[in-house]
């Protein structure tokens, strides 16, 4: 009994010997884009799925905010000076910044999110958001009255309209006959801190009939779900799950997990299974869902629920192609 | 600028003032930082090594500080005039597409003419963008302060369509240029010193700053050594004189103006051709308007100018650094610490003049 005990309090110690001996020492880093840690959206999630990691693992990172275009490139090249890996640098704007720093310190671990960077020690991590734009489409097309339904864009950009082509798919999917209306809110970085903005185009849509509106506008989609939310109408959210924003006002909302991405090149650093390469994130990878909870349960009829499940699974497995815009710059719909 | 109420011996009113006011507002930043619950002695030490303690942080205060002598001597020149010139941000973004169309069209020229021909195009937009209001003012007497802000807005606008529809590269998710071609270029510092045996760190600092220095050295030769800058500052302290010793106010007004511009030029060069390589939007980030706590603290002397943008350079810098190693110190306090220093040095002017001034008196009568 004595001699058991010792031997299974002997395994436990040789156990917990390998699991640190598997784990590796890591000294992570984050770099956020210049809209700044606490944006309520797109940073925010790398910010969220770093703390994840800090609380679970107990292992602390290091994160700055560049105030300006020199500083994000200094800032990756002190992190990595101080041996910093991995480093992930939050949003496109920091590729070349990137392929410089990471060609200099061929040692180091580094991520880029929404952004491809082709070298042998960069993990690049983009998302599928047509394939979520699509199922939130079927959604707000399933839960229109009107059959009109709008999308808000924050800067028009490609990575954008990547959103509104899956989500005008989607509508077209669940009502062929559906009338959809489409504004971006600038061709500037302004226009994704502009809710007033974001605000009057959702209700131009709304007094066109629309009454179901998507935003994919960072912080000028506040004011687009405000708008539906005051107008009695349904907003759509994005990113992180904005159902409690306006609960019950808001139908659902589009996720990109990038606080799951974060976290999970953080933890295979530590486990030792960091792979260098590009991978694209969708339904099928759970990079993208969308959000289902107590603010919106009474929202989401079962047959909208079904359908939704139902796409789903034909995406994940290939029976029905979400057309990309980034593949051809194109949206033929 | 226009002159002083207060009287002032001369070092005082150059070094002692200004030294009131910087050592004022270091005060009331430390006062801050205490309120966060940092240590103020900590933080100045840190920013202090951040931005001077070591090679790297050198190149990077003296690549801010380019920036600043470029905007600090444009508004400087056009003080001498007696127009207040707040549109650096607009000139330099100027200064920047011409600089950006001049690359994209000098893909053939030989390398030793295309960053000449390159900067040359920088200066001359920006002095064009500055020419106007100063045309408006001289010729039907619209303030420049209202024409050169309003002008900011019309170079941002412009350089968004630009970007956008015209030279931006294709398909791209910022609005940006393709990348100049490399002979239009300026060499960065630590690539220019390498074959002499200096080993430097990478950082941003490139030859544009060689042009700042030659910059400052020009503007003063020019106002204190020239006819030109004779009228000027004739026609900044009192124009109906100028006009009476045969000084044409609204020539002096619209040459001042212009020069003034193709200094604020300097910005799109450091920026644009020195450090991006391509034009971005926004690379004017502000510096526009720091130009003119620069140039007030510089009392619109070239070398208190060069002076004050190495403050601003150190504390854009050290700053970075401080915000780098203390996270509670978050880059907008940094603003906070900056925005203090302009009040002071730049708007609380007076009141330091006054208690100077009132200080020396006492000294005198003791």
């Amino acid at each position: 009994m004595r001699m058991g005990s010792f031997a299974a309090a002997l395994a436990g110690v040789a156990l917990s010997a390998m699991a640190a001996l598997a784990q590796q020492p890591i000294k992570p880093a984050v770099v956020y884009d210049k809209g700044g840690k606490f944006d309520k959206s797109f940073n925010e999630g790398v910010f969220i799925g770093a703390d994840r990691f800090r609380k679970e693992t107990g292992v602390e990172f290091r994160d700055f905010e560049p105030a300006n275009d020199a500083q994000i490139e200094q800032a990756l090249r002190r992190f990595a000076r101080d041996g910093h890996s991995p480093i992930i640098a939050v949003g496109f704007s920091q590729a070349t910044a990137l392929q410089k720093v990471a060609a200099e310190f061929p040692d180091l671990k580094f991520t880029i999110i929404d952004m491809v960077v082709e070298l042998p020690n960069v993990q690049s991590i983009v998302f599928k958001e047509h394939e979520g734009s699509y199922l939130v489409g079927l959604l707000g097309a399933m839960a229109s009255k009107t059959n009109k339904v709008g999308f808000v864009g924050g800067m028009d950009i490609p990575l954008i309209r990547r959103f509104a082509c899956g989500y005008v798919q989607g509508v077209k999917a669940a009502k062929p006959g559906a009338e959809i209306f489409q504004n971006m809110t600038g061709s500037t970085p302004a226009a994704w801190s502009d809710p007033v903005k974001g605000g009057e185009l959702a209700k131009s849509q709304i007094d066109r009939g629309a009454d179901v509106v998507y935003h994919a506008a960072g912080g000028t989609g506040i004011g687009v779900l405000r708008a539906a939310a005051d107008a009695g109408k349904l907003g759509i959210g994005v990113d992180s799950n904005q159902n409690g924003l306006h609960p019950g006002k808001v139908l659902t909302s589009m996720l990109k997990r990038v606080d799951i991405a974060a976290f999970n090149s953080f933890k295979a650093a530590r486990d030792g299974a960091w792979k260098p390469g590009t991978s694209v994130l969708g339904l099928k990878e759970d990079g993208i869902d969308w959000a289902l909870d107590e603010h919106n349960k009474a929202l989401i009829t079962p047959e909208m629920k079904a359908a939704a499940d139902k796409a789903r699974a034909d995406i994940i497995s290939g029976a029905v192609k979400v057309h990309d815009y980034m593949s051809d710059q194109k949206c033929t719909m | 600028m226009s002159a002083a109420p207060i009287d002032l011996p001369r070092w005082a009113d150059v070094a002692l003032v200004p030294l009131v006011s910087v050592a004022a507002a270091l005060l009331v930043a430390g006062l801050v930082v205490v309120g966060i619950g940092e240590n103020p002695l900590e933080a100045t030490a840190l920013l202090l090594r951040g931005a001077l303690g070591s090679a790297e942080g050198i190149g990077f205060t003296l690549y801010y500080a380019t920036n600043f002598i470029f905007t600090g001597l444009a508004v400087a020149v056009a003080f001498h005039a007696g127009l207040f010139n707040i549109g650096g941000e607009g000139q330099a973004t100027v200064a920047g597409i011409c600089a950006a169309v001049a690359c994209t069209a000098l893909g053939s020229v030989p390398g030793f003419l295309a960053a000449p021909l390159a900067i040359l195009a920088a200066a001359a937009g920006g002095a064009l963008w500055a020419f106007i209001p100063g045309w408006l003012q001289a010729k039907r007497g619209s303030h420049v302060v209202i024409t050169t802000i309003m002008l900011n807005f019309v170079a941002a606008t412009l350089i968004v369509y630009l970007l956008r529809e015209v030279i931006g590269k294709p398909g791209s998710m910022q609005p940006e240029t393709p990348d100049f071609p490399t002979s239009a270029v300026l060499t960065p510092m630590h690539r220019l010193l390498a074959p002499l045996g200096i080993n430097l760190p990478a950082t941003p600092l490139n030859t544009s700053f060689l042009l700042a220095l030659a910059a400052l050295f020009a503007v003063w030769l020019l106002i204190w050594r020239t006819r030109l800058g004779y009228a000027i500052r004739t026609v900044g302290a009192n124009p109906r004189a100028a006009a009476y010793a045969g000084i044409s106010p609204a020539a002096v007004t619209m040459i001042a103006m212009t020069i003034s511009g193709a200094l604020a030029g300097g910005l799109a060069v450091n920026e644009a051709l020195g450090v991006q390589h391509r034009l971005v939007l926004d690379f004017t980030a502000g510096y526009g308007f720091v130009g003119i706590a620069v140039a007030l603290m510089g009392r619109g002397h070239p070398v208190g100018v060069g002076l004050a943008a190495l403050l601003f350079g150190v504390l854009y810098q050290g700053g970075a650094e401080l915000s780098f190693d203390k996270p509670t110190i978050t880059r907008d306090m940094v603003v906070v610490i900056g925005g203090v220093l302009i009040l002071f040095a730049g708007a609380l002017d007076g009141l330091f003049r006054r208690l100077v001034a009132s200080m020396l008196a006492t000294g005198r009568t003791a």
